[in-house]
């Protein structure tokens, strides 16, 4: 339609609502690097099988700590191979399958945990709003790392019980921030005219207070990613969170932390990698609170 | 309303016994969550009956709710049980460890309050200006950093490569640089955002332009009339970060072998110890609980309005 309209009078409407989120979206830095380095990551992970050069955990005692193909190695192992042998190119790759399933999964029990009580609260109010309230106290009070630890090794390391964990301790975030946007929303004139037609609490919190909130919910899920990611990496890295020989990036700084006198490189790759994706998911996230609520800046 | 900084302190603190008491029922619950803990005692290679003899001598046979009670009450005493690993009373071993974890805890806070609170206040005043896109810069970077991973470049550059600093251990002050910096810039992101947001915020407030219309020095405004003000919810920031960092501490503790309780922590965790861990998690919650609840009365005697909530 804005194509066939006459430029003068465009020139008097302006831009239209879709333009302007467009213009905000490639006019913001950080969104756009972090959105492309995220991209990238996914498919990686998606694809590993077509892209990792070599079996993650085939491994060779001839090819022992080989070094990057820029510190003198070869071409066959481009970022050289791990105490075992094993290529750590293939095992970053497939590593990426590892935080990405993580983050993904964990974000998703905890944002679903934490939306419900959050929206709740902020519903419904009083009695309700004080349990919620209260339970996220308890939760603030629980020291994370260490509960989560304690846990995972009374059921056993895997990527089932880290996630599982992850997800049943990271809802605090989601609780307080849905609590408040709810709040905010409750009293405006559409819920009030909702709730006169007599729609059912249900379909109020679901068609008139979700859809107003629901960039909020956005922003916490890409914080709770990025602090997902970062909890696995220091449990693995501890030993007490995936366990070998799967490809966690934690797990590969932990092992290369032995040989960190004289390989270094061994422990700065993983990490980098991690860094890297977990910037990326928080750049998007920031990028994101920007362009939905460009009030909220700063 | 007579005494209404009282009330709310009273409100607060019950508040705070609340929350105390339902985590103490979680991390005492852990001990069942792990299966039969006489088991656990005795060892795999243990005969039936010396399983049934450990649970009696540590009273595993009785209900529930009477070892909570029992278990809450002793630790009330500063009593929690023995360690199973090390046959030592885990309260002293505990207190023996907790020195260290609070050293590295309060140098931690101060070196991100010091370097937060000036990194903030100068990107407020300079908004978009290079001190204000560096403090974004890093307070970007120090949110994406897996703490551990920068505790072991740290060690790589300034104990291996440069020499200047020891790698691990608690000898001497100079063995809590890195591990300082390491826990400090874990806090100092969320801290460097809300001072540049508060002071944002004040400087943008009435009562600055009437400070500077009547002519006082620009010095005074900011320091006396604007950061005054602006610092109060970082105080209350600060001590939320302080309870987080402590229970951060484990893996800090870990990379640079500090043996403080994090470190504490995650021996016990590894050896099974269940009453040592049980009782680090209690300790851990404890630091968080008093220091969110001073944070908030010290909030509410800086700012009247707080009393209301």
């Amino acid at each position: 339609m804005t194509q066939t309209a006459d430029p003068l009078l465009q020139d008097i409407i302006g831009p239209t609502p879709g333009q302007l989120l467009r213009k905000r979206i490639f006019g913001h830095q950080g969104l756009l690097i972090g959105g492309v380095v995220l991209a990238l990551l996914v498919i990686v992970a998606l694809f590993a099988p077509y892209i990792a050069p070599h079996d993650p955990y085939a491994q060779s005692l001839l090819a022992r700590m080989e070094p990057p193909v820029f510190l003198g190695g070869t071409w066959e192992h481009p970022l050289g191979t791990d105490h075992l042998g094993r290529d750590y190119l293939s095992r970053l790759i497939y590593g990426a399958r590892v935080s990405l399933m993580i983050g993904v999964v964990a974000a998703l029990i905890s944002g679903l945990i934490g939306t419900a009580m959050g929206v709740a609260a902020g519903y419904f109010g009083g009695r309700v709003d004080a349990v919620v309230t209260f339970l996220i106290n308890v939760r603030l009070a629980m020291p994370v790392v260490l509960v989560a630890l304690a846990v995972v090794a009374i059921f056993g390391g895997s990527l089932t019980v880290v996630i599982l964990v992850l997800g049943l301790l990271l809802w605090d975030r989601f609780a307080v921030v849905m609590r408040s946007s709810t709040l905010q929303v409750r009293g405006r004139e559409y819920v009030a005219a909702a709730r006169a037609i007599g729609c059912s609490n249900t379909r109020i919190v679901m068609s008139e207070i979700m859809p107003n909130i629901v960039n909020n919910l956005i922003v916490v899920v890409t914080l709770e990613m990025a602090h997902a990611v970062l909890l696995e990496a220091a449990l693995s890295f501890l030993g007490l969170g995936v366990q070998p020989p799967t490809p966690s990036w934690g797990l590969m700084v932990s092992e290369g932390k032995q040989m960190m006198l004289f390989e270094p490189w061994l422990v700065l790759i993983p990490g980098f990698v991690l860094f890297a994706l977990v910037l990326a998911i928080n750049l998007l996230g920031d990028g994101l609170r920007d362009v939905t609520a460009p009030e909220n800046r700063n | 309303m007579r005494f209404p900084l009282l009330r709310f302190i009273l409100k607060r603190a019950g508040l705070a016994i609340l929350v105390a008491l339902t985590v103490s029922l979680i991390s005492f619950s852990l001990l069942f969550l792990s299966g039969d803990p006489a088991t656990a005692i005795a060892g795999e290679h243990a005969s039936d009956q010396d399983v049934e003899a450990i649970r009696r001598i540590y009273g595993f046979d009785r209900p529930m709710l009477v070892q909570y009670w029992d278990w809450l009450v002793s630790a009330l005493r500063g009593d929690f049980g023995e360690s199973y690993y090390f046959k030592l009373p885990v309260a002293s071993l505990i207190m023996d460890r907790l020195s260290i974890t609070m050293t590295l805890g309060v140098c931690g806070i101060s070196f991100a309050l010091l370097t937060a609170v000036p990194l903030g206040v100068a990107a407020a005043i300079k908004p978009n200006s290079l001190i204000d896109r560096l403090a974004l810069f890093l307070s970007v970077a120090g949110q994406a950093m897996p703490s551990f991973w920068f505790g072991l470049i740290l060690i790589v550059v300034f104990s291996i490569q440069l020499g200047w600093l020891p790698p691990s251990g608690t000898a001497t002050p100079l063995h809590f640089v890195m591990p300082t910096i390491v826990l400090g810039y874990y806090a100092m992101p969320a801290i460097m955002r809300l001072t540049r947001a508060g002071m944002l915020e004040v400087l943008s407030s009435d009562y600055i332009r009437t400070a500077r219309a009547k002519g006082a020095p620009e010095g005074l405004v900011m320091f006396k009339h604007a950061l005054r003000n602006a610092i109060i919810p970082v105080v209350s920031l600060a001590a939320v970060q302080m309870g987080f960092m402590l229970g951060g501490s484990i893996v800090v503790e870990s990379i640079f072998a500090l043996h403080g309780a994090g470190y504490l922590a995650w021996e016990s965790i590894s050896r099974n110890d269940l009453p040592t861990v049980q009782a680090l998690i209690l300790v851990f919650s404890m630091f968080y609980i008093v220091f969110t609840f001073l944070a908030d009365v010290l909030n509410a005697w800086l700012d009247p309005r707080m009393r209301a909530g």
